[in-house]
């Protein structure tokens, strides 16, 4: 197992390369006609190295992470589920790789039928009305919806709507997404039980909300229970409910987005429909509207008619909110999401959230009754829920990011930290349905050992990792001494 | 139960640690009349023979076409090397770095993929990528809005020679915040930006000048003169260029006398497959002191509590997590896995293997220019030199010979005639590496067969 790799320009040899992978060479003559002072002057500085020593220093590399492949992962509000093989290898059969993005659609029909499925199921499991695939990560799907919410009101004249309600404990990417579509954000409090506090809402919308962006499960991972309430105040005030799918997990084939009321979502498909996160992507953030907002869904979409497929453009949507992406989003992805539904169909959709929802009671319950302080202990767990270490780092000083680090030398991927803001050194712990019974128990045995640790030896916890390829690192030191690109001369 | 690893037993014994009779327990805190009935639209579940005998089907009823369309997105030789090691569990199903010591792997392969495509682009940092190169233009140009502090007008000049699906990207997604793209013209014997057209705004407040190189014509920019213009009157350059190209080409760090502000790119000719159109993943650089104005994920190298070197996160306070909406952007979840495929492709192609494949582009393209101009009713539309993709302008409508050019296996081109209506009936060709002396003549022979059987109809 590799414990550290050198950077790859430090392989790098003179002359040396994978040169069976390079084209022939070209005379010089063929490149006469370019414009001389367009012409660089000197060859860029890749490495060269050969096809070995690459595949090696990359592999190696892929030894230094953890992964859904290697290790549980239970990551709050990512929903690291298995991404099962079969979704990539289907994706990436040849005929699917090679296809031009503007090959006609003729020669597309067989990929344009998984998009036009893939469109219609998701429209089935969220309950809306129209379903577009085009966003590329979550908060581009939020970048859309917020879009879309707000092209609805200038289309009826209603210009004033810009402000944007976002509760407390949202994810950081729904007040940032609201700013990118040049609105206002609102921030609302919620109660001691994770619920929406309703008199606060009432107290903000008005004649300029133009919506309220909601997870449900909220991040605090339990469900809102008083919904219905707060689409009602919402709807009243002239505004629209915007649904984050980042928790779809928990509710899926349980409760519909839409049947909640609320008329537009995204979808992560990276986290229910497992997709593969990547290393921090690809995601795919597909967006649902309700009747409200067909007309405004961003192109293109795929639409079915007696000829085919095909893409629907500006021509077919004149009021859309436009195009986000040079093509047609991430199309690869998607045949994934299609190919997981397919293998799930609709029995297995509904044991998602499901099983979602028993690992994480489970896994709850077993922390509980080992010691451990459930932030809601009065509430059901969605798909996730929240341990607070405040009575640990207040009597032994050993903090939420200490059990998370001497996690990693259990070989448990550490959970969600400090993450919702407002529950002090809190871990979001979620298991998804793809793990066992066993493994749950194994990672209750890893936490209880290390609260033991941090009772009896706290110096082993606060100092961990111990067993990684290195130890914490210097973020200050990071953030002032700015080393990004490697630099023949100088390691630090 | 697919992917579902619960015996009967388990249940039983997990539901009596909760306390709870059954699953559907759980879900009490969900009013009743909100829960939902059978899935009614999904259909039943395939197992993975099935699914794979599916989608081989409709893989197949997608034929495969010889290609000969660029636009955007460009075929190249991609190592078997690329996939097979982008595709191992450790990179393909870990989540964003945030735990840097569980994430070393990844967050060293950021690091050199920075360094990569900082060193191709000769500016001084890159981030760790964006969705596209069409949404990583849009990104620009927001930044450019923060960064140029002499500039309050927001006004962008974006020429049309840029790519107009990414000028329609760029459009919506900063109009909200009240940044107003301005139409650049070109001009029509050349298919570059007029000089002439930039005399209009002699005294004006322009944010930035974005200028595509190779443009969308395949053309050749006079980029030195154009930076230093808008340099000269405090406007940001914003450089959309093509990474493969830059092999060849002058980088956008060296633009004009002080090069570049920002320069971006749709990043999927290194190693990344066609994929009817994603994901593919955009670049990201620029100088060092704009670098906090950069959005994205960016990594650092630093040191651990015991001095030895390590990879981490670092100026996270531009971002979501940390600043919310106050953040340089929205974005989060990026397209890390394509930037692997990259970094990859990169250190086997090297600076020779990337010269290679730019220089053999550049003379396939030539070869079917000549070629297909040879055809009765077809010409070239701009006069000079073009990189590895051209705009011939035919004697009839598009869109019915590239249909008879798909009957004959052939994907031809890139229709122009719904976006640039005064070139005509204007077809954009691309050649690259991939293709043979005798590909190019079956398309030349195609092309003349199609073209002669219309003129006879």
């Amino acid at each position: 197992m590799a414990v550290s790799e050198k950077v790859i320009y430090e392989y790098s040899t003179p002359g040396r390369g994978a040169s069976d992978q390079w084209p022939a060479a070209v005379p010089e003559a063929a490149l006469a006609d370019l414009p001389a002072p367009l012409r660089r002057r000197a060859a860029p500085q890749l490495p060269e190295v050969g096809e070995l020593e690459a595949v090696r220093h990359f592999t190696r590399l892929s030894q230094l992470n953890f992964s859904i492949d290697t290790h549980f992962y239970p990551l709050g509000s990512c929903t690291m589920k298995y991404n099962p093989k079969a979704c990539n290898q289907y994706a990436m059969l040849p005929e699917f790789l090679a296809r031009h993005p503007f090959a006609p659609e003729s020669h597309g029909q067989g990929f344009l039928a998984c998009m036009y499925e893939l469109q219609e199921m998701l429209r089935e499991v969220t309950g809306m009305q129209g379903v577009a695939l085009s966003p590329m990560a979550g908060a581009h799907g939020e970048f859309a919806g917020v879009a879309m919410i707000r092209a609805y009101h200038r289309a009826r004249g209603d210009l004033r709507r810009n402000e944007i309600i976002v509760p407390e404990a949202a994810h950081g990417t729904n007040p940032a997404s609201a700013t990118m579509c040049g609105c206002v954000v609102r921030e609302i409090p919620v109660d001691a039980h994770g619920d929406v506090e309703l008199e606060a809402l009432r107290a903000v919308v008005g004649p300029a909300t133009a919506g309220i962006m909601l997870t449900n499960p909220s991040t605090l991972g339990v469900f809102e229970r008083r919904i219905e309430a707060v689409a009602r105040i919402v709807h009243e005030a002239g505004g629209l409910l915007y649904y984050d799918g980042a928790n779809l997990n928990a509710i899926l084939g349980k409760v519909r987005p839409g049947d909640m009321g609320f008329d537009v979502i995204h979808m992560n498909l990276h986290k229910t429909f497992s997709t593969p996160h990547g290393g921090g992507g690809p995601g795919a953030g597909a967006v649902g509207v309700g009747a409200r907002l067909l007309p405004f869904m961003p192109i293109p979409v795929v639409g079915k008619e007696a000829e085919g497929y095909r893409w629907l453009t500006e021509a077919d949507l004149p009021q859309s909110i436009g195009r986000l992406s040079a093509f047609m989003g991430n199309a690869g992805v998607l045949l994934r999401a299609y190919i997981y539904m397919r293998l799930l169909g609709r029995e297995g959709m509904q044991r998602v959230g499901e099983y979602a929802t028993l690992n994480a009671n489970y896994l709850m319950k077993r922390l509980q009754a080992a010691g451990f302080d459930a932030a809601y202990p009065g509430r059901r767990a969605s798909h996730e829920f929240i341990i607070t270490l405040r009575r640990q780092a207040r009597e032994l000083n050993v903090t939420a990011m200490d059990f998370a680090k001497r996690l990693l030398d259990y070989g448990f991927h550490a959970p969600t930290t400090y993450f919702p803001l407002l529950v002090p050194e809190c871990l979001l712990i979620e298991p998804t349905e793809t793990e066992s019974r066993e493994v749950l128990d194994a990672f209750v045995t890893a936490l209880s050992q290390i609260q033991k640790e941090a009772e009896q030896e706290p110096g082993r916890v606060t100092s961990a990792p111990h067993t990684m390829p290195v130890r914490r690192l210097d973020d200050v030191r990071a953030a002032r001494q700015l080393d990004l690109t490697w630099k023949p001369t100088a390691p630090p | 139960m697919a992917f579902i690893p619960h015996t009967s037993a388990d249940v039983a014994a997990m539901l009596a640690a909760i306390g709870a009779n059954s699953i559907e327990e759980l879900f009490d805190e969900i009013p009743q009349e909100l829960r939902t009935r059978a899935l009614e639209g999904i259909p039943e579940a395939l197992n993975e023979m099935q699914v794979g005998r599916l989608m081989s089907e409709r893989a197949r009823a997608d034929g495969a076409l010889m290609n000969f369309i660029g636009a955007g997105a460009y075929e190249h030789h991609i190592p078997a090397a690329v996939w097979a090691i982008t595709t191992r569990g450790e990179f393909y199903s870990a989540y964003t770095p945030y735990q840097a010591e569980a994430s070393q792997g990844t967050l060293q392969l950021i690091y050199e993929f920075q360094t990569m495509i900082a060193r191709l682009t000769g500016m001084e940092v890159a981030n760790a990528s964006m969705y596209d190169g069409a949404s990583a233009t849009a990104e620009a140009a927001l930044m450019a809005v923060r960064a140029n502090r002499k500039s309050s007008s927001a006004r962008i000049l974006v020429p049309t020679t840029l790519h107009p699906h990414y000028r329609r990207v760029a459009t919506a997604t900063t109009h909200n915040q009240g940044l107003k793209l301005e139409e650049l013209p070109y001009a029509a014997a050349e298919g570059t930006v007029a000089p002439a057209a930039l005399a209009r705004y002699e005294g004006e407040d322009i944010t930035a000048l974005v200028i595509q190189q190779p443009n969308f014509f395949g053309r050749f920019e006079d980029v030195d003169a154009l930076t230093d213009w808008a340099h000269a009157r405090g406007t940001l350059v914003i450089a959309v260029v093509n990474p493969t190209s830059l092999a060849l080409l002058k980088p956008p760090g060296e633009w004009g006398a002080r090069g570049a502000d920002i320069a971006v790119g749709e990043g999927q000719p290194l190693g990344v497959p066609l994929s009817s159109g994603g994901p593919y993943f955009g670049f990201m650089t620029t100088r060092m002191e704009l670098v906090r104005q950069m959005p994205g994920r960016i990594v650092g190298r630093t040191l651990d509590v015991a001095g030895k070197s390590g990879f981490t996160l670092t100026l996270q306070a531009r971002e979501q997590h940390i600043r919310r909406a106050k953040a340089t952007s929205n974005i989060c979840t990026n397209q890390g896995l394509l930037m692997t495929a990259a970094t990859i492709y990169l250190a086997l192609m090297g600076p020779q293997g990337l010269q290679r494949t730019a220089a053999a582009a550049h003379a396939r393209a030539r070869e079917l220019v000549a070629g297909l101009t040879r055809v009765p009713g077809v010409r070239q539309a701009f006069a000079g030199a073009h990189f590895h993709e051209a705009v011939l302008q035919l004697d009839r409508p598009v869109a019915g010979v590239l249909k008879g050019l798909a009957a004959r296996g052939i994907a031809g081109g890139f229709d122009l005639s719904a976006y640039y209506p005064q070139l005509g009936h204007a077809l954009l060709v691309c050649a690259t590496e991939t293709k043979t002396s005798a590909d190019l003549e079956r398309y030349r022979v195609a092309l003349s067969e199609v073209m002669q059987a219309a003129r006879a109809a």
